[in-house]
């Protein structure tokens, strides 16, 4: 079976072909990734695009980004096919009284999706802010002043099923809770809670990573001072962490914008008539329902049916869906590299 | 709390007076015994250097010092008293808050904020609610020169501690704990990440400061034991062997396990 060794064999060795084939397996899986991330984007932006962009001035369709949605009317008149919207349609039927029309209806095709891009932005800001807070107190607690015992491999484990949960549980838990039990409504708090809920258990593990990753110098030499430990958290140990926890929490900010779920018993609606900033009392901002990117792109991809005249908002809204995270991410990334740059490392 | 705490100098006798008394100390870290009966005392104004293996329970000694102990998990104290200048530092009314800010600290391995040079230096006065600007100015170039820094960054004062080199930045970190004014300063192998010339001048400077300050200083070179203090004691094993004057340990220890120590026969 053995080969007589041969120091300057052209044949290369079965080990080193078994490790040629491997190498290409690996690689070969890693560009799949890159190759499925392309065919995705290019296709939502080619698509989507093609509804937000307009070739002329002022080359963004300002409609769609800024108007509610409304029904689309299709129907041939004198020839020539029409596209209306509801308030057209009304107006052009008052002007031809006696016209035979029939008119297919497609209910969000026209109009805009700016209330479903103020509701995303909206849930996404709300329910990071009480993830953050809750998830960093939590991860100052577990990894600062808590000493290892039942009760805190309890939470860890609580931690741990939590992150297991599959987000429509999540969704059905708010429900339970947040809208009935609590009597909050299909509401942006109800949301707002289910949600940071949701995404909880990444940014503890997110902060316990970064709170760990400040050298114990830092806090022996702030306590032999004679800090408290709590200042010397304040000051000394949570100021390095937070440029990290924001890192991991960019990556929360996509999931929390993106799931369908946990929003859609908790928090969003098919169609709110109102912009969220239409009410009577500050109160009842918290109170409403709103309109979401990713619900209204399952609303507007299963609900209505599939066709030429549907297809320009399910991919619009798909593509805005994108931009709108991507923004999000973006602002996050400049917040923390300005706080890093307060640091002197 | 800071009534509680009388560590005022007591007044010159002829001996110099205790700083730091401890009687018969136990110490544990959870089941193990790291301090067997630790007796000793430490007069004021004066060095005592700790010696001995690693191991041996020097620095844990050093860190019951300032109670810094206190955050290690299971650490607890099995006998015995740590007096500084008269006050058992266990004692219940004892805030350890308040003790270290007189038992002041440096570390092995240098550590500075990744601050600027002069917020540095005031962190302890900032943690104390200290604001002005003058009162502060005046601590940063005292502090820094007390630690032989001064000239050096006098002009970048708001550049960042870590920019500086490994030997400026433990005297940055020296000048950060006697800008608190202890009374007691606790060294922790302070020079064993630094090259021999940075090593000379902390050694020197830890000669001018015990003008000021009692200064306790664990390290694992001998020569350096031998050259900055006026007290050393060698421990081994969790049990203080022998504690005299540094010349009589250097040079004629009453304990044979010493003399086998320091010269090089075993450890």
């Amino acid at each position: 079976m053995h080969a007589p060794f041969h120091p300057f064999s052209k044949q290369p060795s079965f080990s080193r072909r078994v490790e040629k084939a491997a190498f290409w397996i690996v690689r070969l899986a890693t560009y799949a990734i890159l190759a499925a991330a392309f065919v995705i984007f290019i296709q939502i932006s080619y698509k989507g695009a093609q509804t937000v962009f307009r070739t002329s001035f002022p080359f963004i369709n300002t409609e769609f980004l800024m108007e509610s949605p409304a029904t689309l009317y299709v129907f041939e008149w004198e020839g020539k096919k029409m596209e209306m919207d509801d308030d057209a349609f009304r107006a052009f039927r008052q002007e031809h009284p006696d016209a035979q029309i029939s008119a297919n209806s497609y209910a969000h095709s026209a109009g805009g999706i700016f209330p479903c891009i103020v509701g995303t932005v909206l849930l996404v800001g709300g329910s990071m802010v009480i993830a953050l807070f809750l998830g960093v107190s939590s991860a100052i607690y577990l990894n600062e002043y808590a000493r290892d015992g039942r009760a805190i491999r309890l939470v860890r484990l609580a931690i741990l099923n939590l992150a297991g949960v599959p987000s429509i549980v999540f969704g059905l838990f708010g429900f339970g809770l947040f809208v009935i039990f609590f009597g909050w409504n299909v509401s942006l708090l109800a949301g707002w809670f289910t949600l940071a809920l949701m995404v909880l258990p990444v940014v503890i593990t997110a902060s316990e990573e970064s709170l760990k990753t400040v050298p114990p110098g830092m806090r022996e030499a702030s306590l032999a001072l004679g800090a408290t430990r709590w200042q010397t958290i304040r000051t000394n140990v949570l100021p390095y962490a937070l440029p990290g926890i924001l890192t991991s929490s960019i990556l929360s900010i996509a999931r929390v914008a993106g799931e369908t779920a946990p929003i859609m018993f908790t928090a969003a609606y098919m169609v709110s008539d109102k912009l969220p900033w239409d009410v009577e009392k500050v109160s009842d901002f918290f109170f409403q329902p709103v309109m979401a990117l990713p619900y209204h792109i399952y609303v507007v991809s299963s609900k209505i049916p599939q066709n030429e005249y549907t297809e320009r908002v399910q991919y619009g809204t798909a593509f805005v869906f994108l931009v709108v995270v991507a923004l999000i991410a973006l602002a996050s990334v400049l917040f923390r590299l300005r706080l890093r740059k307060k640091l002197q490392w | 709390m800071t009534d509680t705490l009388p560590l005022q100098t007591p007044p010159a006798q002829t001996a110099p007076a205790p700083a730091i008394e401890i009687d018969r100390f136990d110490f544990y870290y959870g089941a193990f015994q790291a301090l067997h009966e630790i007796t000793l005392t430490m007069p004021v104004g004066q060095v005592t250097a700790l010696i001995g293996p690693s191991g041996c329970g020097k620095s844990t000694l050093l860190r019951c010092l300032n109670r810094m102990n206190d955050l290690v998990l299971g650490a607890r104290i099995g006998a015995g008293e740590v007096r500084i200048h008269g006050t058992n530092i266990y004692g219940n009314e004892i805030d350890p808050i308040e003790l270290r800010k007189k038992v002041g600290m440096v570390f092995q391995k240098s550590n500075p904020f990744p601050k600027s040079i002069y917020e540095n230096v005031i962190y302890g006065l900032r943690l104390q609610g200290r604001k002005k600007r003058a009162e502060l100015d005046e601590v940063v170039e005292r502090s820094l020169r007390g630690a032989a820094l001064w000239d050096e960054v006098k002009d970048r004062l708001h550049t960042s501690g870590l920019s500086l080199s490994g030997g400026q930045q433990q005297r940055l970190c020296i000048a950060r704990a006697i800008a608190v004014e202890p009374e007691i300063l606790l060294m922790d192998e302070p020079c064993s990440a630094l090259d021999p010339v940075a090593t000379s001048k902390v050694e020197e400077l830890i000669f001018d400061l015990k003008k000021q300050y009692t200064i306790v200083i664990v390290t694992h070179n001998m020569q350096q034991a031998g050259r900055c203090s006026d007290y050393t004691g060698f421990f081994y094993l969790g049990r203080l062997v022998e504690l005299d004057r540094t010349e009589k340990i250097f040079t004629n220890p009453s304990q044979k396990q010493t003399e086998d120590y320091i010269t090089g026969r075993f450890g």
